[in-house]
């Protein structure tokens, strides 16, 4: 591993370029975490997503006008505006109107801080599309065979389970997985609000070393890996699900 | 449950006076009739006569507005009928098939008796491979449904009625998705369970077959009752002015 | 027998309706709903009057609250909006206008890259799809840094020195996603074309060229169009972004309205209200219209 981190020292002395990221532990680490952050932001915030997509589909098959009305209102803001704007508007915004509480130092600090505005807003922005995505894989699936379903003996509740989502996910996993992969991509606008994800991490270091054009293509490398291998993995998930007989 | 005072010689499925409306359009206009056990039942009449309806209401996918179903003893317009009760006794068939497309045919069959009967797999599943046998399908017990012709689909559902070992079993125009070359291996399918004794009620438009099959024919037009009979005497000699039409028409 | 035919057709007619779903579909339509994946179809906007209103309430709230919190002595929240409306607009505007040349741009360069995507040159196929996947799968903001470090402030061509802006950088970096976007559209347009189509074209002599620009190409664009507006509106919300990197946008604007107003955090909210509902004015016409695209085109099969 040292004759690797050296190899870099070696190639800034011989070549200027460089990248302190591999040949100095501080910033290897610092990097590290970077990259930790942004996994795991993405981790949170996809969970969380899938979450609001099933209860908002499901609320939104209520039987309450408002409900579901209100549902409704929730998917148009979030998918018609900037999600950088929401996510200030969140931070900066309604952070700003909720109470704070005193540190041990004896600071006012608001309750919450930038990774959970961060992870509230991309997961609210993410499940806004869940919600509809969950939602037209449930309509897709038949009338009739829910009532075929019934005529087996299935109980509403074991149809659900057993036939109509089991269905509907297998319908809806495209969707779903580009969503999820979109989301991923978004968690760098938590930049912004100075999260200490790899985007920010990395805005330190070529501010530090003022090495932007190193960083910028390692970044854009790493983020293009990453994704890829997501989207990679996903089609293969995709494949397998796909329902036999039906599509190439 | 009231199946405790049905014995067999007693009608299996029996309708008094069935009302049923979509809104204020009246469907079903007072239907009564009864089915023996072992019976072979054929229903025919112009389309929107609320055939569908009425093999829906023996099943209880739709309620009806007042009369009376019973199958086997159980009330099916009840408030508080037990939907698994009366489906365990009752095996339908639809038009589309409808089976389950992410499961293969062997597993559609399998399905419901494991998670809803609660049966023990294995012995499910020795059931399960006779009864595709039994519809012709050995050897395709491990194809999807959207790798299955329409009329192999036709008859893993059939199969996957059966599995239930329901005492009467509800086809509703089960053919008529088909090509006519598939029509004729799910009618055989259909003939030889009437063969083995099985109550099954029919709506379809082969009328070769109807007339081949049925222990009784059934004419509705209009939400009402229009003729009965046996077949071969409802064949030759209709007497409604109505049962004459549609018949000179079909035939 | 007409009655009986009629059933059967009045059958099949309420079966089609009811079962038009991925579910049941013949494998054609599926791989074509697939391929409308990767085209960004399913991000469709569908919006309706009352939730702007909606919107308009919550802008009102907030704007609301922070009045309430202002006290006395202080400019009013909303006075202090309308005030700095027209420099907003301004900002907004610029928005919309770095979104129409991202978009041009974007859209050319991606067109010819999916064209190259179908090329019959191997090496030129995987280029191309290499490139693509390259740029879909960078996220915008990146992209964006990208073009904005890595782009010089000035190009000479022939002793000629064109400036390049800051804005004109951001312009590049937002037209390359939308490059690769495009480029998958095309391809996805192009492949859910029934083979049978370029083949008659062949039977029918014409060239290659021939085959993608008078016979291929007018089919496609009607089912590009719905995710192509689509793109649009996602593009529109990226424009923002710019502001990260210091183009004068809506949200650079909006801070400096915040600056000159002493640093008042109890605007924020009602600032950034007023530009989410800003941008929702503005997308509201196109899911609109790309919505009613969507189905004027479904039907047609
Ligand atoms: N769920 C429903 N809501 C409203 N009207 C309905 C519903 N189901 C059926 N109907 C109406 O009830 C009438 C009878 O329908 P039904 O499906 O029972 O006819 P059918 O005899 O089976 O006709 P076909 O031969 O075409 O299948 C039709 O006029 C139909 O429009
Ligand atoms: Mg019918």
């Amino acid at each position: 591993m040292d004759i690797f981190y050296n190899w870099f020292r070696e190639l800034y002395e011989a070549t200027g370029i460089n990248l302190p990221i591999f040949y100095n532990t501080f910033d290897r680490e610092r990097f590290f975490s970077g990259l930790m952050m942004t996994i795991y932001l993405s981790a949170v915030s996809l969970i969380a997503s899938v979450v609001i997509g099933v209860v908002g589909a499901w609320l939104q098959g209520s039987k309450l006008v408002w409900t579901r009305r209100i549902v409704q209102v929730y998917i148009q803001f979030f998918r018609n505006t900037p999600p950088l704007v929401q996510m200030y508007f969140f931070y900066f915004g309604l952070s700003a109107l909720l109470p704070t509480f005193e540190n041990e130092y004896g600071f006012q600090q608001p309750i919450l801080g930038a990774f959970a505005w961060a992870c509230i807003s991309l997961s609210f922005f993410a499940g806004a599309f869940n919600v509809e995505i969950f939602r037209s894989g449930i309509e897709a699936v038949p009338e009739t065979t829910r009532e075929a379903a019934e005529s087996l003996g299935y109980s509403r509740l074991g149809a659900y389970i057993h036939v109509i989502l089991p269905l509907a996910f297998r319908v809806c996993l495209p969707a779903l997985n580009n969503n999820l992969v979109n989301l991923v991509k978004t968690t760098t606008l938590a930049y912004a609000i100075a999260v200490p994800e790899l985007l920010y991490v990395s805005g330190q270091i070529w501010s530090d070393y003022a090495n932007v054009p190193e960083m910028m293509t390692v970044l854009l490398l790493i983020y293009v890996g990453l994704v890829g291998i997501l989207v990679m993995s996903m089609n293969r998930w995709e494949r397998a699900m796909r329902l036999p007989g039906y599509g190439t | 449950m009231s199946t405790a005072n049905w014995t067999d010689d007693q009608p299996i499925v029996s309708l008094k006076d069935v009302h049923k409306s979509f809104g204020d359009f009246e469907v079903l206009k007072g239907i009564s009739f009864d089915v023996k056990k072992g019976e072979v039942v054929c229903i025919i009449g112009p389309s929107g006569s609320g055939k569908s309806t009425l093999i829906r209401c023996i099943n209880a996918l739709t309620e009806i507005n007042s009369g009376s179903i019973k199958v086997e003893g159980i009330e099916v317009n009840d408030p508080n009928l037990d939907k698994l009760e009366l489906r365990k006794r009752v095996g339908m068939v639809f038009q589309q098939y409808n089976l389950f497309p992410h499961r293969t045919a062997i597993q559609n069959v399998m399905m419901a008796p494991v998670q809803v009967l609660k049966q023990p797999k294995q012995e499910v599943e020795e059931r399960a491979y006779a009864l595709m046998k039994k519809v012709r399908l050995d050897g395709k017990e491990h194809s999807y449904p959207g790798e299955l012709s329409g009329g192999q689909q036709q008859r893993v559902a059939i199969a996957r009625s059966l599995a239930m070992n329901p005492q009467v079993m509800l086809f509703d125009e089960v053919t008529a998705a088909l090509d006519p070359e598939t029509v004729k291996e799910v009618l055989a399918t259909i003939k030889d369970l009437a063969q083995d004794g099985m109550t099954c009620m029919l709506v379809t438009h082969e009328m070769g077959f109807a007339k081949e099959v049925a222990d009784h024919m059934y004419f509705t037009d209009q939400g009402v009752i229009v003729e009965d009979g046996p077949p071969a005497e409802f064949f030759a000699n209709p007497r409604d002015e109505r049962t004459q039409k549609f018949l000179g028409q079909i035939i | 027998m007409t009655r009986k035919a009629n059933s059967r057709q009045r059958l099949q007619a309420s079966l089609q309706s009811g079962t038009d779903l991925p579910v049941l579909r013949p494998r054609s339509e599926v791989a074509a709903a697939y391929a409308e994946k990767d085209g960004l179809a399913f991000l469709r906007l569908n919006l309706k009057a009352w939730h702007g209103l909606v919107l308009l309430t919550l802008l009102l709230f907030s704007a609301g609250v922070a009045e309430a919190q202002s006290g006395n002595g202080r400019e009013g929240v909303f006075s202090i909006l309308i005030k700095w409306t027209p420099l907003l607009l301004d900002g907004f505007v610029f928005n919309i206008l770095i979104s129409v040349m991202s978009m041009a741009l974007g859209t050319v360069v991606g067109a010819f890259l999916g064209l190259m995507q179908i090329s019959l040159l191997p090496q030129v196929r995987f280029g191309s799809w290499f490139v693509t996947q390259f740029f879909r799968n960078a996220p915008w903001l990146v992209l964006l840094f990208y073009a904005m470090f890595m782009l010089p402030f000035q190009f000479e061509i022939a002793g000629v020195t064109i400036p390049f802006p800051d804005w004109v950088k951001a312009v590049i970096g937002l037209s390359l996603p939308v490059m690769a976007n495009v480029s998958e559209l095309v391809r996805g347009a192009v492949q859910s074309i029934p083979s049978g189509q370029w083949e008659a074209a062949e039977s029918l002599a014409f060239t290659r060229r021939q085959q993608i620009w008078q016979i291929i190409m007018p089919q496609c664009v009607k089912r590009m169009l719905p995710p192509w507006m689509n793109l649009y509106a996602i593009l529109t919300m990226a424009t923002v972004l710019a502001s990260v990197v210091g183009v004068n946008e809506v949200m650079t604007l909006a801070d400096q309205v915040k600056a000159a107003e002493g640093g008042r955090t109890d605007l924020l909210a009602p600032l950034y209200g007023y530009i989410l509902l800003l941008f929702f004015i503005y997308s509201y016409p196109i899911a609109r219209l790309t919505v009613q695209l969507e189905r004027r085109y479904a039907v047609k099969i």
